[in-house]
C-alpha cells in the first residue's frame, strides 16, 4: 500500500510488507516509548538521589523491540544484556517490575535487589540471569540451544551484547561452538559505537561486527539499529533459519548510545556534544514515530493518549517501588546453595 | 564385591547416571570417540551416541559456559576439563556464573552442572599437567569441590555430584586412576557431599588430608603401627565447603594434627583446616598443628629429580607423624 503524507511525498508502507499489522507496529512503538520514558525517569530519580545508579538504553530501543517481536514470546529463550530495557518490556516485564529492579527492592523478580539494575533474569519469562563481566551469557545461550536440540524442542535461543563484548573470548568460543554444532542461536550485537569511552575504531579493525560471522562459518548481517522494522526483519530471518536447522546467525544492529555509559560516566571527556546531537537526529524513537504518522498509524490523539498512559504507569510504578520494602538483611545468607524443604 | 580401579569407578558412575536419567550428558575435549585422554568416558560414546557424549571444540570457557546454559535448561551436564591445569580459561564461567547464578537470581535459576577434572602430580606431567587447582576455587561460595581418594568414594560421590542441584567441581587424581583399586558395589549408591570420612581410626596422631595423599597417610600409618604409633586419618572428600564438625572431632581425638596436601602450601585447603582447628580446638591440642605440602614454587617441574623434589613423599609423611607422636 502506498500512502501520500502531508508533505506530499510518497511513503511506502514497510510494515505490511513484513506481514505486520498497524496494531503490531503501534505495539512496537509503545514498547520503544515505554523504554525511553522509563529510562528518562530513571535519570531523574538518580539525579534526585533516589536511586544510586542508572545504565541507559537510549538509542537502542528500536533494535531491541524489533528483535523481541520477531521471536516467539511464548517459547523462545533469551539472554538480554544490561541495556535491553526495550527488549525486556517487549518480552513481558512490566514497568512496575523494572522500577522494583532499579530501586533494588525485595519484590524485584530479576534478583530481589541483589544485582545492580539492568542485570535481568526471569525464569518465568525464560530469560536467563546474567552477570557484569560481559559476554559470559553467550555460551549460556549456546547451552540452552544445545539442550533444546538434545530434547527435540523446536525453540530459538537469543542473546544480545555490545560491540566491545564481541572482542571477548566467550564471544568467540560461543559463536564457534554454536556454528560447529549448528545450533539455533541468534547472536545480536547492539553496536552502540562506544565501550564506555573507547570508540568503535579502537575496538574492531573490521568494518562490521557481523563480518566476524564468516570466520565461524555462520550467516551474518548488519542492519540499521534505529529502525525496528529492519531489526524485526533480520531477527525473523535468523529465527526462520534456526527453525529450518540452518544453525546460528550473527546480527549487528548499528545504534548509537545517546546517554553516557552509566550515571557514573561523563561522556564529554571522550566525545563531543555535536556528535551526540547529530546522532539524535536519527534516534529510532523519533524516526519511527514519524514513519507511523506518515502511514496514519499514529495520530496526535493516539500519541497524547499513549504518553499519558505511560506516564501514569511510570508514576504508579515509581511510587510503588519507592515504598516497597528491601529484602530482609538476614536473607543475605540465603540461596547460596539449594535449600531443601 | 568387585574390585575396580579409580578410573573405572568414574566411568561406572557416569554410565549409571546416564542410564538412570536422560538429562545427563557428557561434554568435553576428546570425550567421545577417543573416550577421553585418560579413558574416563570409555565406551560411553558407543553406548549413548554422539548426542549424549559430545566432543567439543578445544575451548574450556565454552565447555563450562555451554554446560551452564544446558543446566539452566534442565539438563545435568557432566563437563570434562582434560587437565585441571587447563581450567583457568573457564574460571570466569565457573566463579562468576555457575557459582553465583542461584544467589544472584534469588533462587530463580540454578546450575546443576558437574565439572570433572584430573589433577595432581607424580606422573611426569611437568608444570601444566600436575597442578592441584582446588584452592583457586575453594574460596567461592556457591561451588562444591569434591576430591575422592578411593574407587568406592569416586563412584558414590560422582553420582551424588551429578544428582546435586548446584555446581560441583569433581577433581580426580590422575595418578590414582590406575594405581588405586578397591571394592565397589555394583548396586546404586551415593556418598553424600560435604561429609568427611575416617579412613583409619587411631589414638596418637590425626592426619587430615584428601586425594592421593590419603594413601600416603595410610601407608605411613601401617608402617608406624609396627612402631606402636596409632594414626587417625580423616579424608576430607569434599574440600569446599569443609566438614567442620568432622575436622574438629578428628583434631580433638588425638590432640596432635598433621595436615597434608600435595598442593603448594600457602593459601591451600589445609590452611583453612588449620584455621578451623585454631578457632575451635586450641585447648585440645598437645602439639602445634603441622602442615606438610608442596613448596611455594609455581608448579611441579618435568625432569625426574626435580619432580621428586617438589612432590610430597611417603617418607616425609611417615617422619612427620612420628615427630608429632614423639612431641
Amino acid at each position: 500500500m502506498i500512502k501520500v503524507n502531508k508533505a506530499e511525498t510518497i511513503v511506502k508502507n514497510r510494515h505490511e510488507e513484513l506481514g505486520l499489522s498497524d496494531q503490531d507496529v503501534l505495539d512496537m512503538y509503545t514498547f520503544m516509548l515505554k523504554a525511553r520514558r522509563v529510562d528518562e525517569r530513571l535519570w531523574l530519580l538518580n539525579r534526585a538521589g533516589k536511586i544510586p545508579f542508572v545504565v541507559s538504553c537510549q538509542g537502542q530501543e528500536a533494535a531491541q523491540v524489533g528483535a523481541a517481536l520477531a521471536l516467539n514470546r511464548d517459547k523462545d529463550y533469551v539472554a538480554p544484556y544490561y541495556r535491553d530495557y526495550g527488549f525486556v518490556f517487549a518480552w513481558g516485564m512490566t514497568i512496575k517490575e523494572m522500577m522494583l529492579n532499579n530501586f533494588a527492592k525485595a519484590e524485584d523478580p530479576n534478583s530481589g535487589g541483589r544485582q545492580m539494575p539492568g542485570h535481568f533474569g526471569y525464569k518465568k519469562l525464560r530469560m536467563l540471569s546474567h552477570s557484569s563481566p560481559v559476554t559470559t551469557q553467550n555460551p549460556h545461550a549456546v547451552g540452552i540451544a544445545l539442550a533444546a536440540k538434545l530434547k527435540g524442542d523446536d525453540i530459538v535461543s537469543f542473546v544480545t551484547f555490545g560491540e566491545g563484548s564481541s572482542n571477548q573470548g566467550d564471544f568467540h568460543e560461543a559463536a564457534n561452538f554454536a556454528a560447529v554444532h549448528k545450533l539455533p542461536v541468534i547472536f545480536l550485537c547492539e553496536n552502540n559505537h562506544y565501550a564506555i569511552s573507547v570508540s568503535l575504531s579502537h575496538q574492531l579493525a573490521c568494518e562490521h561486527v557481523s563480518d566476524r560471522a564468516t570466520g565461524y562459518g555462520m550467516y551474518g548481517k548488519s542492519f540499521d539499529g534505529n529502525d525496528p522494522l529492519a531489526a524485526y526483519a533480520a531477527v525473523k530471518e535468523a529465527a526462520d533459519r534456526a527453525h529450518r536447522g540452518e544453525g546460528p546467525t550473527l546480527l549487528e544492529a548499528n545504534c548509537y548510545r545517546i546517554m553516557p555509559h552509566t550515571s557514573d560516566d561523563n561522556d564529554m571527556t571522550y566525545r563531543t556534544k555535536e556528535e551526540v546531537n547529530e546522532a539524535k537526529k536519527h534516534d529510532g524513537v523519533l524516526t519511527f514515530a514519524s514513519y507511523l504518522r506518515s502511514v496514519d498509524v499514529l495520530s496526535e490523539e493516539i500519541e497524547k493518549d499513549l504518553e499519558e498512559r505511560i506516564r501514569k504507569e511510570i508514576d504508579e510504578a515509581t511510587d510503588y517501588a519507592e515504598k516497597a520494602p528491601f529484602a530482609d538483611p538476614d536473607s543475605v545468607l540465603r540461596y547460596v546453595y539449594e535449600e531443601k524443604n | 564385591m568387585p574390585v575396580i580401579s579409580y578410573i573405572e569407578a568414574v566411568t561406572q558412575a557416569i554410565d549409571e547416571e546416564m542410564n538412570r536419567d536422560e538429562n545427563v550428558f557428557v561434554l568435553g575435549e576428546d570425550v567421545g570417540k577417543r573416550g577421553g585422554v585418560f579413558q574416563a568416558t570409555k565406551g560411553l560414546y558407543e553406548k549413548y551416541g554422539e548426542n549424549r557424549v559430545i566432543d567439543t571444540p578445544l575451548a574450556e570457557s565454552a565447555i563450562a559456559g555451554v554446560g551452564i546454559g544446558a543446566a539452566m535448561y534442565g539438563m545435568r551436564p557432566v563437563a570434562e576439563m582434560q587437565f585441571s591445569d587447563f581450567m583457568l580459561p573457564a574460571a570466569n564461567q565457573i566463579i562468576s556464573e555457575a557459582a553465583k547464578t542461584r544467589y544472584r537470581s534469588n533462587n530463580d535459576w540454578s546450575v546443576p552442572l558437574t565439572i570433572r577434572a584430573p589433577f595432581g602430580g607424580g606422573v611426569h606431567g611437568g608444570l601444566y599437567h600436575s597442578q592441584s587447582m582446588e584452592a583457586i576455587f575453594a574460596n567461592v561460595p556457591g561451588l562444591k569441590i569434591v576430591i575422592p581418594s578411593t574407587p568406592y568414594d569416586v563412584k558414590g560421590l560422582l553420582k551424588a555430584s551429578i544428582r546435586d542441584n548446584d555446581p560441583v567441581i569433581f577433581f580426580e587424581h590422575k595418578r590414582a586412576y590406575r594405581l588405586i583399586k578397591g571394592e565397589v558395589p555394583e548396586t546404586d549408591y551415593v556418598v553424600p557431599l560435604g561429609k568427611a570420612d575416617i579412613k583409619r581410626e587411631g589414638t596418637d596422631v590425626t592426619v587430615i588430608t584428601y586425594g592421593l595423599m590419603v594413601h600416603y597417610a595410610l601407608q605411613a600409618a601401617d608402617k608406624l603401627a609396627q612402631e606402636g604409633i596409632s594414626t587417625h586419618i580423616l579424608d576430607l572428600r569434599t574440600v569446599y565447603p569443609l566438614d567442620k564438625e568432622a575436622i574438629i572431632e578428628a583434631a580433638r581425638k588425638t590432640g596432635k594434627v598433621l595436615l597434608l596436601t600435595e598442593d603448594t602450601k600457602e593459601g591451600s585447603v589445609i590452611s583453612e583446616v588449620a584455621a578451623i582447628i585454631a578457632e575451635h580446638c586450641l585447648f585440645d591440642l598437645d602439639a602445634p598443628v603441622r602442615r606438610l605440602a608442596a613448596p611455594d614454587a609455581p608448579a611441579m617441574p618435568y625432569a625426574g629429580p626435580l619432580e621428586h623434589a617438589f612432590m610430597v613423599k611417603p617418607e616425609q609423611v611417615e617422619n612427620q607423624i612420628r615427630d608429632l607422636a614423639e612431641f
